[in-house]
């Protein structure tokens, strides 16, 4: 098990696996979007209350899952590469950062959109609404701090505490439609009992979501590898791969 | 001690601190956190009434009322238990009607009226085709 995973952490190793990987993987993102978006501009219906407004919802709610999940994974690998010293951990941190703050861009303007004809408003100050902007703070702090510090590995270091720190808010978004009264409505996915969307709508929904993870999986991987080799541009395999293509 | 298990240590005491902070703050500001209150929690005197305050809930079937040529609009928001009439003049949103939840900003005035400034309409979680909300509504007048 740890030699699997020092082998997996190896830079070399990660430069080849994923490589391999990235091919299909970008297909299967292609796919997946095509079917996705299929299903969500034409095949489904629109909403009985939102007519063909509903249709935001398909961007939306995978943008803002995603937001959360891309910054768990980014202070999950962050906190590796801080406790066992692990490069390439910090690297897949670094390169997730950019990612999940894009998503949280997309889901703060597409909600606004959506909230301008629904709500009467594009913006409030409600406790979901505020603390998905304080999760675009935290990435911009993150990118930030990386940016700001020359060395990578002091760069890592500090902004692996941002990053842990930043933690708490997530369980706060997840879960501040449950403890206050906000404008924004309740989960609908992973609502206990029965299911509070149409099939009809569900299943572009679903779609839409695993496209989205393929697709960070897919970005994450590209970013994390071409920064794998900058990073490893003075080591023997990277030099002997770079002559042997020259 | 080796360094990595202290650093996993200190780790581990930072995001400890971090969540009891969090929970700490939030537990202080509960009430700030509120973004409306329920008929209900404002017949208990949870809301200071004299500051501007917003109300959230569900307009009563049947108590809307328009006046004619003006966009004057009075309706009860309920939450099933107590229900506030409420005062509007201006541009309703597009999901406004009876049974919808909205959330109204505004004061209320000695009569025990709310005057709402503002009018935003709160959408639920549910989301289905036309065909079958008319299901249901045939449904429900079956019975």
């Amino acid at each position: 098990m740890w030699k699997f995973i020092h082998k997996f952490a190896s830079p070399k190793y990660f430069y080849n696996i994923s490589g391999k990987i990235l091919p299909p993987l970008g297909w299967i993102t292609v796919a997946l979007f095509a079917v996705g978006l299929v299903g969500a501009l034409f095949l489904s219906p629109p909403d009985y209350q939102q007519g063909e407004s509903v249709r935001i919802i398909y961007i939306h709610v995978p943008a803002a899952m995603l937001s959360m999940s891309c910054y768990v994974a980014m202070a999950v690998s962050a906190a590796i590469g801080l406790i066992w010293r692990i490069k390439l951990a910090d690297i897949v941190a670094w390169a997730i950062a950019p990612i999940g703050m894009t998503m949280t861009i997309i889901a703060l303007i597409t909600g606004s959109l959506w909230g301008k004809p629904m709500w009467g408003t594009y913006w409030v100050w409600d406790a979901r609404l505020t603390s998905e902007l304080i999760l675009l703070f935290l990435y911009l702090g993150f990118i930030a701090l990386q940016t700001a510090i020359e060395d990578t590995r002091t760069a890592a270091r500090a902004s692996a505490i941002l990053a842990l720190v930043g933690l708490v808010n997530i369980p706060i978004i997840k879960y501040s439609v449950n403890w206050w009264n906000t404008l924004h409505q309740p989960a609908t996915i992973s609502k206990m009992g029965k299911p509070s969307i149409d099939a009809s709508m569900l299943w572009p929904l679903l779609v839409m979501i695993a496209a989205y993870m393929c697709y960070f999986a897919w970005l994450t991987l590209k970013r994390a590898r071409c920064e794998v080799i900058y990073r490893e541009r003075n080591s023997s395999w990277v030099k002997k791969m770079v002559g042997e293509a020259s | 001690m080796t360094p990595r298990r202290k650093r996993m240590i200190a780790v581990g005491v930072l995001l400890t601190g971090m969540a009891i902070t969090a929970v700490l703050l939030i537990s202080a500001f509960r009430q700030n956190l509120l973004y409306f209150y329920t008929p209900t929690q404002i017949a208990n005197g949870e809301a200071a009434i004299d500051k501007g305050i917003r109300i959230g809930g569900l307009v009563k079937d049947g108590s809307l009322q328009r006046t004619e040529g003006t966009l004057d609009i009075s309706f009860l928001v309920t939450d099933r238990v107590n229900e506030i009439p409420v005062k509007y003049s201006g541009i309703l949103p597009d999901l406004f009607r009876e049974g919808q939840g909205i959330v109204a900003r505004g004061k209320m005035d000695e009569n025990g009226v709310f005057v709402a400034e503002e009018v935003l309409a709160k959408h639920d979680e549910n989301y289905m085709p036309p065909e079958a909300q008319d299901a249901l509504d045939a449904a429900k007048t079956m019975e």
